[in-house]
């Protein structure tokens, strides 16, 4: 330590009773656990200093930052910590053009100029790792169990299904992390969701998670990581459980969590970037300590019971505002808080329904497959065990949008792609697409979209656009029926036509 | 960045709860690769009501926001602080902040400041009532004071210097390099490395 290179001095900041340093000794959560172990600096009275082991970086939140070292003189500390891919902006149709949009291109240029500028591997467009952010990090073998994952994007939290503490940051801490490889942070307060029971079959991670987003609000782990536990989460695969800790930024988490376990450690084995020999020993038997202790108190505990849920949706303007698929739209005038009323007032008003509307009864214009949420080779076999054999309702049309170039790959060797162009659904490339609609892949105003992405906000998808948020099994039977649909509802394949919304059952 | 010590300007109350970035700015203006010119996208989607609180001819030149709970939830953007900043507006205050847009506006010098819903009610009357009242955000204080109401907030010691100092964090993470150097030196050679690239 030397002297102070930029302005001046630090004042003492202590003051009794706030901030002493979490005792290592005592029981400790996972998210406590993965915080101690990457404490660079903690001095009382300020924010701890925290090693950030992964950054990733995309063209949306990158370029400021960099413009910021560049400003500074400052080096990229650790270009073998960081990796870019290009997914918020890219087009889904001929990739192999240039991008048509002008602004696009300079931000998908300026991402290159800086990837060798400071010497960042790039999975640029056309490569086979390009993609999704948080798709291909896990599918490289680079998302570990006990890692401090950041990147400039919300849904970072995709990366705490294998035990990381993943975080979505700013620009600006974007910049901190090029020049320094670290983040000055509080600690987060930590929750247990306990999800008990197993799910039904055709309830799915999507379904799971849209229901605790419910249960807790959009604000209800706001300043926490929630550390999602029990039966139902130790049965879902590793995709599932990258689809429950994805939206846990939609309840206002900054992070989720799942302990490691026998399902993760077969996941990553082998992938290009897991250790190998002796070092996957040690790293196993280093992830095998990431759990929570039995005696270690969350600050909040939340309990679902899985087996009772069915398939979810959302009929507002927030990810928070949604209920079973069997229900109907809710009527304002039930809410007892004044802003939760007047929030879904306008929900109603925006989505164009009418309270007590069934759910069912919700026709859709367009379907979209794909993101950061439920994008993965999982869930387009999902989708496409639904649709195989039938056809995308008339006037509707679908989207199938790989979260990578690779899971885009891996889906053609199965024949899914095929499943899905003769079901009338259109197969695209790799990218964030629709869920945001930074790229052509936009609602018209008006139009009403069924999509496995993660946000429903006003004119997330497009101007005007309406969005019901959905699994893929739900997308996948909606698009047959052209109104917001279970697999359950179909009629079996070869039979007839889709049952229609009047004759759909109560359950689920 | 600009040092905060004590702001007085007029207000924009926006009477609404749950405010995402995406409607503080829609994706489709994020596409810029300079941290300026972003108001144009400020609050887009509503701009083009010309009822919208924002559009009002009373309102312009405002430079404090009075928005309902959860304001800042979604996308981690930070486009939405620039598009305040870039708009004119210096402080925001709300019930309730998503976490990482109350830590983008602190780091960027957009004061933030947490404030009781009655409060907030209370400050949407006096503005609502009168366009042309002035509310101040008093850092040093830790007060914001509008007519006759006096109301103190928190802000933890070290943000509150920092802010007042116009320091930026990565300058004073640079004093502690040794330290990083030093835990560095302690990684497992399980951890991964994106370099060199595998197959």
């Amino acid at each position: 330590m030397t002297s102070n290179p930029a302005g001046p001095a630090e004042p003492d900041f202590t003051e009794p009773g706030r901030n002493t340093p979490t005792p290592t000794a005592a029981a400790r959560t996972l998210a406590q656990k993965v915080w101690d172990a990457h404490l660079v600096r903690q001095s009382p009275g300020e924010p701890d200093l925290l090693y950030i082991d992964l950054h990733f970086l995309h063209e949306v939140t990158s370029a400021q930052a960099f413009d910021g070292l560049r400003l500074a003189g400052r080096p990229l500390r650790r270009p073998d910590l960081t990796i870019a891919t290009e997914d918020h902006n890219t087009p889904t149709l001929a990739i192999d053009q240039p991008i048509a949009d002008p602004v696009s291109r300079t931000q998908i240029e300026t991402l290159r100029r800086n990837c060798a500028e400071f010497g960042v591997r790039l999975h640029s467009l056309g490569d086979a790792d390009q993609g999704v952010v948080h798709v291909i990090g896990p599918q490289l073998g680079l998302t570990h169990p006990g890692l401090t994952i950041v990147c400039g994007d919300s849904h970072t939290s995709t990366h705490g299904a294998f035990g990381a503490l993943a975080f979505g940051i700013g620009t600006s801490e974007v910049e901190h992390v090029l020049a320094t490889q670290t983040l000055p942070l509080r600690p987060f307060k930590t929750m247990s969701v306990n999800v008990s029971g197993s799910l039904q079959p055709g309830v799915t991670a999507k379904d799971l998670v849209l229901a605790v987003i419910a249960q807790i609000g959009t604000g209800g782990g706001q300043g926490y990581v929630i550390e999602y536990r029990g039966e139902a989460i130790r049965e879902l695969s590793m995709e599932g459980r990258m689809t429950v800790c994805n939206m846990s930024i939609e309840a206002g988490a900054r992070a989720g969590m799942i302990a490691p376990d026998d399902t993760t450690f077969g996941y990553l084995k082998d992938r290009p970037h897991a250790p190998q020999g002796a070092d996957w020993e040690a790293a196993v038997t280093y992830w095998a300590t990431l759990r929570t202790d039995e005696d270690a108190v969350f600050d909040a505990e939340v309990a679902i019971d899985a087996a009772a849920l069915t398939p979810f949706v959302t009929w507002g303007t927030n990810p928070g505002q949604g209920a079973a698929l069997g229900a109907s739209v809710p009527d304002p005038a039930d809410y007892a808080n004044p802003d939760e009323r007047a929030a879904a007032e306008r929900a109603l008003t925006y989505m164009g329904l009418t309270a007590g509307t069934p759910l069912r009864d919700i026709k859709v214009d367009t379907v979209f497959v794909g993101s950061c949420t439920n994008g993965r080779l999982e869930d387009l076999r999902a989708a496409a065990e639904v649709i195989k054999g039938r056809k995308v309702a008339e006037g509707v049309r679908m989207l199938v949008v790989p979260g990578s170039a690779r899971v885009r790959l891996e889906a053609e060797a199965e024949g899914l792609d095929e499943v899905f162009t003769a079901a009338g659904a259109e197969w695209r490339f790799a990218g964030c697409s629709m869920c945001l609609g930074m790229n052509p892949d936009q609602l018209a105003p008006g139009e009403r979209s069924a999509s496995t992405s993660n946000r429903n906000f006003e004119g997330r998808q497009g101007k005007g656009g309406r969005t019901h948020l959905v699994s893929p099994l739900v997308a996948a039977a909606t698009a047959v029926t052209g109104h917001l649909s279970a697999p359950a509802d179909l009629s079996p394949v070869g039979v007839s036509a889709s049952v229609s919304a009047s004759a759909t059952s109560t359950e689920a | 960045m600009e040092k905060f010590v004590s702001h007085t300007g007029t207000a924009v109350p926006l009477r609404r709860s749950n405010v995402d970035t995406d409607q503080i700015i829609p994706a489709v203006y994020l596409k810029r690769v300079t941290r300026n010119g972003f108001e144009d996208g400020l609050f887009a989607a509503w701009r083009g009501d010309p009822e919208f609180v924002l559009n009002k001819p009373e309102r312009q030149g405002a430079s404090v926001l009075i928005a309902g709970p959860d304001f800042g939830t979604g996308s981690s953007r930070e486009h939405a602080v620039w598009a305040l900043q870039n708009y004119g507006f210096k402080a925001v205050l709300s019930p309730r902040f998503a976490d990482i847009f109350r830590g983008n506006s602190l780091k960027g010098g957009l004061l933030t400041v947490v404030l009781p819903a009655e409060t907030i009610e209370a400050l949407w009357a006096l503005t609502e009532a009168d366009p042309t009242v002035e509310v101040t955000v008093d850092l040093a204080a830790r007060e914001v004071r509008c007519a006759d109401l006096t109301t103190g907030f928190e802000l933890d010691d070290y943000t509150r210097w920092r802010l007042m100092e116009g320091l930026d964090d990565i300058g004073l993470t640079l004093r502690h390099t040794a330290d990083i150097d030093a835990f560095e030196a302690g990684r497992p050679s399980f951890k991964p490395l994106t370099l060199p690239v595998k197959v």
